[in-house]
């Protein structure tokens, strides 16, 4: 009697941290910063939302997103096929090279991202030997975003890829397809769902990517400032309301897209 | 075809990845060993290695004994209920969706010197803010989901039976725990450690902000190299730098070779 008594209270004091935990650490700031955002009156909110420098930079943020996501899917549908259609050598090293932006510190990756671009490095003296500026401007940023969400897409295609019976690739064939026809009817449909999945992901892990950015994107308000940097300079600069007000914004746009990958994945596998 | 596609991969991967990876190393040795050694010995630099350990031990001890808890509770625990475990299910991967940027904000604005609960902890003498306590959250917070979604799936999986058969004879016990669920979601708990000790360890962002990046107190070896290029000095950034890509390469090799294991 005394053992399982002793164990009931055990089971109590586990299940009450652990949902204390939880509470604590994951709602309470999202609530927090919703109260914040919102707690000199919704004017504060508005004026904080319609400085210029605050939309122009949820509007670049935007903008280079979709162009990094939009370069990702192109890249990652292509190597995800290449590493799972193909053998040649050192594919397994590239396989396993993939994760590599997840594993690296996103400052480490704004570093190398620096290096690539910098002055004396291979691509920063073809640029400007025609011309263009990369470092410090728009291109770096996309190019930051792009590093850091690379697996996204190549990671979400792969399985679908292994999953994919040969068979009906072969039948498209034995019925005349010509190869492209049979990769944009067969194989690219199956491909979809995961491109359109680790799309969003990326896209929403591009909105919010600050330590790569900040590092390369020279940060001129209105120019290069991107959302996330803006945040972080109005709380340096001692308004955290009015950060609160702008993150409020960004987080509410992350949320409808983690929300809908969610739908869409769940929906997927009950089929 | 089949050449240029290979090709093509080999371009992204070399210009995106093994390219900017050796500038840094070539960058780092740029006055050979004494420069880069000298670059890691500073004082400061061997604080702020030690800072960054510490938060990965405390945050990678902390997640892995919530994360696996819950974990078994949102496969498992009938006390919650079918609609409230579902709702915390979807709630798990909010980190994931927040900015490490607006991670550490909330931080500041819950626990700042200016909130409620700040000022009560600062007149208990007590730093949150500016200090390792809310690193530490910000870093727990970032890394929440990584060891739930691990672990969630592996038991998900496994369903229950094994589970009743070994609990008949009494409730869900220890025992049972370490003899029917440990073995079968021992790997899961393995790469969620890894995942969480590397994210924990590059986490930049939510860090830079609840720290105030002050030097030889609550600077990191990620916010140390952002200072270090901030400073143009970028041989120090180099050779702080290689030390975490030379750990984040360690932990991928680990990753693939427990993936290799638990294929066997």
């Amino acid at each position: 009697m005394n053992m399982r008594l002793r164990s009931r209270w055990w089971s109590f004091g586990f299940r009450s941290a652990v949902m204390l935990y939880f509470v604590v650490l994951i709602l309470l700031p999202m609530l927090g910063i919703y109260t914040q955002a919102f707690s000199r009156g919704w004017s504060f909110f508005w004026t904080s939302i319609i400085d210029p420098l605050a939309w122009q930079a949820v509007l670049l943020t935007l903008k280079l997103a979709v162009f990094a996501t939009l370069i990702n899917v192109l890249l990652g549908t292509m190597i995800g096929w290449v590493l799972i259609r193909y053998r040649f050598p050192g594919r397994r090293l590239l396989n396993s090279l993939v994760d590599l932006p997840f594993a690296l510190p996103t400052a480490v990756g704004g570093l190398m991202i620096l290096l690539l671009l910098g002055p004396g490095s291979l691509v920063g003296e073809a640029a400007a030997s025609i011309g263009v500026e990369i470092l410090f401007h728009e291109p770096a940023i996309v190019l930051a975003m792009m590093f850091v969400t690379f697996p996204f897409v190549i990671r979400a295609v792969q399985p679908l890829l292994e999953e994919l019976d040969a068979s009906e690739e072969e039948a498209a064939y034995t019925l005349g397809a010509s190869k492209a026809r049979t990769f944009l009817q067969v194989v690219l449909p199956s491909m979809l769902p995961g491109i359109i999945g680790g799309a969003m992901l990326a896209f929403s892990r591009a909105l919010a990517e600050f330590g790569a950015v900040v590092l390369i994107a020279g940060n001129i308000p209105g120019r290069t400032l991107v959302a996330s940097v803006y945040i972080f300079g109005e709380v340096e600069s001692d308004n955290p309301q009015g950060a609160a007000a702008v993150s409020v914004l960004l987080l509410t746009l992350s949320l409808l897209i983690l929300w809908t990958v969610n739908a869409v994945t769940s929906r997927r596998r009950r089929l | 075809m089949r050449r240029l596609w290979i090709g093509l991969t080999y371009a992204v991967f070399g210009l995106l990845i093994v390219i900017p990876l050796a500038r840094i190393a070539v960058g780092a040795w740029a006055e050979g060993w004494g420069g880069l050694s000298a670059a890691i010995l500073r004082p400061h630099a061997l604080h702020a290695l030690g800072m960054t350990g510490l938060i990965v031990l405390i945050v990678t001890v902390l997640n892995t004994l919530f994360g696996v808890m819950l974990a078994i509770y949102l496969a498992r625990a009938s006390w919650l209920g079918d609609r409230l475990r579902r709702l915390v299910n979807s709630l798990v991967d909010l980190p994931f969706a927040v900015s490490p940027v607006i991670g550490g904000l909330m931080i500041v604005l819950l626990l700042g010197p200016q909130s409620v609960l700040g000022a009560f902890f600062g007149s208990l003498g007590i730093e949150i803010v500016y200090a390792l306590p809310a690193m530490v959250l910000a870093t727990l917070f970032i890394t929440f989901p990584l060891m739930v979604r691990e672990v969630l799936p592996v038991l998900q999986e496994l369903g229950t039976q094994q589970e009743e058969a070994a609990s008949t004879l009494g409730a869900y016990s220890w025992y049972t725990f370490w003899q029917v669920t440990w073995p079968s979601i021992r790997w899961g708990v393995i790469y969620g450690v890894v995942l969480t000790v590397a994210r924990s360890m590059g986490e930049f962002g939510a860090v830079l902000i609840v720290s105030g990046n002050i030097m030889n107190k609550t600077q990191t070896a990620t916010t140390l190299v952002y200072q270090d290029v901030e400073n143009f000095n970028l041989l120090a950034a180099n050779a702080v730098a290689l030390v975490l890509a030379a750990v984040s390469i360690a932990l991928l090799l680990l990753m693939e070779w427990a993936k290799t294991r638990r294929g066997h």
